[in-house]
């Protein structure tokens, strides 16, 4: 049992971290494909550590197979609004930083 | 512990709503009134009250955002300035604030066992309910049974709802010329969509039917279900989702709805007892009471579906057609 409540804390404390890193990345980076990506790994892997977490804190019954249920929908939907958020961006035609400095120098030329 | 998480969660909602205030862009307010929903959700939860915290999430973050955004796609995502700002309106904000926050040290203390809310009828629900109804969720024999004709109100309330966002904007009809509409070229979404849509569905289904167990119930199923159908005419465009459910369609199942509820109300009597009786329709006066419930919540879910999307729907094609012009 010990050694399942320890694997539990470690997926706990890095699902803690990865949502944590996501939501200073969200902050800090500098445009918005960086901060698309920054938040993605809030919503993919932060999400899934900690559902793995606390799966292993179940004692297996109804609760289990509705964490894993909720981690199966989150793994197909999060990556897919992370790529259709950054597609819709891109068709919108915002340009990421480097093509932003190119450009700004092609005109100062 | 939980008093530190309550007061962190009503920290954000503050903070939240004073945003709401001061930003300019309508549709980043959009997005915080969707958080906010969900902070009061949270806060839901902690006072254990997970039927109103699923209602909020539900309705108050999913759907009610998404047809905020509709509304948006109308008016335009930019603030009109206040040209008239007067002092006035702030005095009367100020006065009316001052008196509530006045009236809330009348209030009985939080969570008191000698709150008259404890003493009334809540002591007589929570005894006798498991006799007289036999649900293993108490919330839904309340808001269903004890409560049913509040409930037939509120159904009527989201009827009228639906009545008036069709006065104001239009009926929507099925036009042949289909302007493009839908992301085309998101071909990751629609894979992803046509996986996700029946997965909707069927939560929808459990939500309806095991709200006498759990949290859930009509008006969170109906929600649900509607979402899916959204999802559908966002990803594939509004003409493909009038080939789904046709917006005339979806009047009829607003009105049959309500009058499914009402006309259990009826039957029961007919049956020689009071209106949403429920202990006339069988001869068993529990079997009676679940009968009731199963087929007033099937009402509720069925008028809150038709109501939703034929809410987007009148959104949606008004959108469109500003779009061609």
């Amino acid at each position: 049992m010990i050694v399942i409540d320890i694997i539990s804390g470690i997926l706990l404390i890095a699902g803690v971290f990865f949502g944590l890193s996501g939501a200073i990345g969200l902050f800090r980076f500098p445009d918005f494909f960086t901060r698309v990506h920054a938040a993605s790994v809030t919503d993919s892997i932060s999400a899934i550590l900690i559902i793995s977490g606390l799966l292993l804190q179940t004692s297996f019954d109804l609760n289990t197979g509705k964490l894993l249920f909720i981690m199966v929908f989150l793994l197909i939907t999060s990556p897919t609004a992370s790529h259709a958020l950054a597609k819709s961006a891109r068709h919108g035609g915002l340009l990421t930083m480097p093509e932003a400095s190119q450009k700004s120098q092609e005109q100062k030329q | 512990m939980a008093e530190f998480i309550d007061l962190v969660l009503l920290a954000m909602l503050a903070i939240t709503a004073l945003r709401v205030i001061f930003l300019k862009d309508l549709f980043a307010v959009v997005m915080l009134f969707g958080i906010y929903s969900f902070l009061s959700a949270l806060i839901f939860v902690s006072l254990d009250a997970v039927d109103v915290a699923f209602t909020e999430a539900s309705v108050g973050a999913g759907i009610s955002t998404v047809l905020m955004l509709g509304t948006l796609a109308l008016t335009g995502r930019k603030e009109k300035k206040n040209e008239n700002a007067s002092i006035l309106p702030l005095l009367v904000v100020g006065v009316t604030g001052a008196a509530l926050i006045y009236g809330t040290l009348d209030m009985p203390p939080f969570g008191h066992p000698d709150n008259p809310i404890h003493e009334h009828v809540a002591p007589r629900y929570i005894e006798e309910s498991p006799k007289e109804v036999g649900l293993p969720n108490m919330v839904t024999s309340v808001l269903a049974s004890y409560r049913g004709f509040d409930t037939l109100g509120e159904t009527v309330v989201v009827f009228s709802a639906m009545i008036g966002v069709l006065a104001l904007l239009g009926v929507v009809r099925r036009e042949e010329s289909a302007p493009e509409s839908g992301l085309q070229s998101h071909r990751v979404l629609h894979v992803v969509a046509k996986l996700i849509i029946p997965l909707i569905i069927l939560f929808a289904l459990y939500v309806q039917f095991h709200g006498d167990f759990g949290p859930g119930g009509g008006f969170q199923a109906g929600v649900i279900a509607a979402a899916a159908f959204i999802l559908y005419a966002l990803v594939f465009g509004l003409p493909m989702a009038f080939a789904v459910v046709e917006p005339k369609f979806l009047e009829k199942m607003a009105a049959f709805g309500v009058l499914l509820y009402a006309s259990v109300g009826v039957y029961s009597m007919l049956k020689g007892g009071h209106f949403l009786d429920y202990n006339q329709l069988a001869a068993d006066p529990v079997a009676g009471q679940h009968y009731g419930i199963i087929i007033i919540e099937l009402g509720v879910g069925i008028t809150v579906f038709a109501v939703m999307l034929s809410i987007f729907y009148a959104f949606g094609s008004q959108a469109e057609r500003s779009n061609v012009q």
